[in-house]
C-alpha cells in the first residue's frame, strides 16, 4: 500500500464519523462548554450579564448555606428514591420473572405502560390524590374520619420520593429484569438440590447474581432523579427547591443566568462523579458476575 | 430388594401425558440410562425423581421409602445439570463447598471434604477459579464434584456430556465410568446418544413417547431389540418382511429367498430384525445388488437393493476381496443372528 493510501484509508474513520461528531459537538459540546464560561460572568440587577471571568457565583454557592441544602436536599431524594425502586423494584422484576407467560408479559406491560405517559400527567394524578383538602384519598379518608387534616404529600420531601419512585420505577424493573435473563433457568434447581431452602436460594443463589442489575439500575435512577425538574417543580413548588428548578428559576424568573449556569454546571459535574466511580466500584466488586 | 424403584410413574401436564406407566428397580450401585430421543419423557422422569416435578401417578421408592413426600431440598440426591447451573459468582471450591454448608459441615471438614471432590475429578489447584473462566469439561468436573461431595444416595445425570466436543466427551465417559465404579454411588444418566448409554450402563432403559421400550444391559437392548423402535435407534438394522410357510414339514422361516427352520410359536405376518455386521455374503439367501459401496477403514458399508427392500451390509476389512458397486450378491445369516416379531400394523 502507498503512503497516500495509507493515510487515506486512516483518514476514512474520521470521514465517516463526522456528521455525527459534528452534530455531538454542535448540540452538546458547545452548549456545555458556552454554559460552563457562563456561570464566570457577572450579573447585575440593571446591566445585564458582563462577559467577564470572575468566581463571584462560585462563592456564592460555597458560602451560602442556601445551595449547601438545596444540593443536600436534592441528593437526599435522589437517594431516597433510588432506595425505594431497588427495594420495590427488584422483588417485582423477580415476582415478574416467575409469572407464567401470559401473565409476564401482561404485568411487563403493565410496568412499562406508564412510559407511554407524560411524567407531568403521572405527578399531577398523585396531586389530584393527595393535593390538600380537595385530594381524592384525602377528602375520602376525611370524610370516612380516618385522618383529621390532610395526609402532609404536596410540598414534602416524602411526596417528591414518592412521586420520583413512581416515575422511576420501570428502569429499575427493567434493569434488574435484564440481569435475571442472565440467569441458568437451573441454577434454583441446583441450589434446592444441594439442600438450599427458598430463602437461602434467594440470599445467597439470586441476590448476587442479580446485583450488578440493581446496582446499574440505581446509577439510572440517581442519576434521573437528581436532575429531574417535572417531579420536584409539582410536587416540591418554589418551597422545596432541587437544583433543577433551582437552576430553571434562576435563568427564567430571576434572570440571572450566570448563577443559574453554575449551579447547573455543578449538578453536572456532581453527577457525573458520582455515576463514574460508582460504576467502577461495581465492575470491580463484581467482575466475575459480568463476565 | 430394589435400591430405588419407580412403580408405574406417570405425569400428565394438562391433556398431554408425558410419560405413563413408568416402573423400574434400581439396584444399589448400579449405572442406568434412559435412552431415547427429544421428548421420549426421560428428562422429565428424572426431574421427578429429583422432585422438581411431581408425578400425576405413581410412587417413587428409595430404599422402601416414598420419596415423593420429601421435599427436593431433603432429598439428598446428586444433579449434575446440562447446563452445569454453576454459581457463577462462587469460585470453584465454592461451589462445591455450597452443598456441605447447607449440612452444616464444620468447616475444616468442609475444606478437606471440597479439597478431595476437586483432587477426584483431576481440578486440583483449581479451587479459586470462577467457573465463567473455565473450560466446559472443567466447569462440568466442578458440576460433578459438586453433585458427589455431598455423598448422595442416588447420583442423577442429565445430559451431561452434551455440551463437550466428541473427543472431550469420551474421555469424560471413560473418566466418569470410573469415578463411579470407585465411589460406587447409584447413578441414573439421561442422554439421547445411543454410543454414551451403551458403553456408559449397566442398564438401558429404551423409551420413546413417554413409555419404557425396553430394559436389559446394552448388550441385550443391541442383540434383542423388543421393538422396532429400539433396533432402530441402538445403531444401524436391517428389517425384512418374513412369513412361516408351513406347506412344508418342519415349517420353515422364509424372508424373500431366504429361508430357515421357523422358531416355535410363532404365526401370521412377522419381521426380522439382523444388524448389519450379522449378515454376510454367500451362495444363498435374500437376492440383491450392491449399490455403493463405502470404506471406512477398518470395516467395509455397503448398501444393497434386496428383493426385501433397502439393506445395509458391514463387512470386517480383512484383507479379503469384497464385491463391487453393481454386483449381485446373496445376503445370509446364522438363524441366531436375527430377532423375530410379529409386523407392526398386521
Amino acid at each position: 500500500m502507498s503512503a497516500a493510501a495509507e493515510e487515506r484509508s486512516a483518514r476514512a474513520p474520521w470521514a465517516l464519523t463526522a456528521p455525527a461528531l459534528m452534530l455531538f459537538v454542535g448540540v452538546l459540546l458547545i452548549p456545555l462548554a458556552m454554559t460552563v464560561m457562563l456561570s464566570f460572568h457577572d450579573w447585575g440587577q440593571y446591566k445585564g450579564i458582563e462577559p467577564v471571568f470572575i468566581l463571584k457565583n462560585w462563592h456564592e454557592i460555597a458560602t451560602d448555606p442556601y445551595y449547601a441544602e438545596m444540593f443536600w436536599r436534592t441528593f437526599r431524594i435522589a437517594i431516597l428514591t433510588t432506595l425505594l425502586t431497588a427495594l420495590l423494584g427488584a422483588p417485582e422484576a423477580y415476582i415478574l420473572n416467575r409469572m407464567s407467560g401470559r401473565w409476564k408479559s401482561f404485568f411487563l406491560l403493565v410496568i412499562l405502560g406508564p412510559l407511554l405517559i407524560s411524567v407531568v400527567a403521572r405527578t399531577l394524578g398523585w396531586a389530584l390524590l393527595f393535593g390538600g383538602n380537595n385530594g381524592l384519598v384525602n377528602k375520602l379518608l376525611m370524610s370516612l374520619g380516618a385522618i383529621r387534616s390532610p395526609i402532609p404529600f404536596m410540598f414534602t420531601e416524602t411526596g417528591m420520593v414518592v412521586a420520583l419512585a413512581h416515575v422511576m420505577m420501570p428502569f429499575m424493573v427493567l434493569s434488574v429484569w435484564a440481569a435475571l435473563q442472565r440467569l441458568d433457568p437451573q441454577i434454583e434447581n441446583a441450589a434446592m438440590s444441594l439442600g438450599a431452602g427458598p430463602v437461602t436460594i434467594i440470599r445467597r443463589i439470586i441476590m448476587p447474581q442479580i446485583m450488578p442489575g440493581v446496582l446499574s439500575g440505581a446509577i439510572i435512577v440517581f442519576s434521573l432523579s437528581a436532575s429531574a425538574f417535572a417531579t420536584p417543580a409539582i410536587i416540591g413548588g418554589r418551597r422545596l427547591k432541587v437544583a433543577a428548578t433551582l437552576a430553571y428559576d434562576e435563568f427564567l424568573n430571576t434572570l440571572n443566568w450566570p448563577l443559574g449556569a453554575a449551579v447547573a454546571t455543578l449538578l453536572l459535574v456532581a453527577l457525573v462523579l458520582i455515576v463514574v466511580g460508582s460504576n467502577a466500584l461495581i465492575e470491580r466488586r463484581y467482575a466475575e458476575v459480568f463476565r | 430388594m430394589a435400591y430405588l424403584e419407580l412403580d408405574r410413574v406417570a405425569k400428565q401436564f394438562g391433556a398431554q401425558t408425558v410419560v405413563d406407566d413408568f416402573s423400574l428397580s434400581v439396584g444399589k450401585g448400579e449405572l442406568i440410562s434412559f435412552l431415547g430421543p427429544s421428548g421420549c419423557g426421560k428428562t422429565t422422569t428424572l426431574q421427578m425423581i429429583a422432585g422438581f416435578l411431581d408425578p400425576t401417578r405413581g410412587i417413587i421408592r428409595l430404599e422402601g421409602k416414598d420419596l415423593t413426600a420429601i421435599h427436593p431440598a431433603k432429598r439428598g440426591l446428586g444433579i449434575v445439570f446440562q447446563s452445569y447451573a454453576l454459581f457463577p459468582h462462587m469460585t470453584a471450591a465454592e461451589n462445591v463447598a455450597f452443598g456441605l454448608e447447607m449440612r452444616n459441615v464444620p468447616r475444616a471438614e468442609r475444606a478437606e471434604r471440597v479439597r478431595a471432590a476437586l483432587t477426584m475429578v483431576g481440578l486440583a489447584g483449581y479451587e479459586d477459579r470462577h467457573p465463567r473462566r473455565m473450560s466446559g469439561g472443567q466447569q462440568q468436573r466442578v458440576a460433578l464434584a459438586r453433585a458427589l461431595v455431598i455423598k448422595p444416595s442416588v447420583l442423577l445425570l442429565d445430559e451431561p456430556l452434551s455440551n463437550l466436543d466428541a473427543k472431550l466427551r469420551e474421555e469424560m465417559q471413560i473418566e466418569l465410568r470410573q469415578i463411579q465404579r470407585t465411589i460406587g454411588t447409584t447413578t441414573i444418566l439421561v442422554t439421547h446418544d445411543q454410543n454414551e448409554a451403551m458403553s456408559l450402563s449397566d442398564r438401558i432403559v429404551v423409551m420413546s413417547q413417554g413409555r419404557i421400550e425396553q430394559i436389559g444391559t446394552p448388550q441385550e437392548t443391541y442383540e434383542k431389540p423388543a421393538s422396532a423402535f429400539v433396533s432402530q435407534f441402538l445403531g444401524k438394522t436391517n428389517d425384512f418382511a418374513a412369513t412361516i410357510d408351513r406347506t412344508v414339514t418342519p415349517a420353515r422361516l422364509v424372508a424373500g429367498s431366504w429361508n430357515a427352520p421357523a422358531p416355535a410359536g410363532l404365526n401370521g405376518a412377522l419381521t426380522v430384525s439382523i444388524r448389519p455386521e450379522r449378515i454376510g455374503f454367500g451362495d444363498s439367501g435374500i437376492s440383491a445388488k450392491i449399490v455403493t459401496r463405502i470404506f471406512q477403514g477398518n470395516h467395509w458399508l455397503f448398501q444393497c437393493d434386496s428383493e426385501c427392500g433397502p439393506a445395509i451390509v458391514i463387512r470386517q476389512n480383512d484383507g479379503k476381496a469384497q464385491p463391487a458397486e453393481g454386483e449381485a450378491v446373496r445376503l445370509a445369516w446364522r438363524p441366531e443372528d436375527m430377532s423375530v416379531r410379529a409386523r407392526a400394523g398386521a
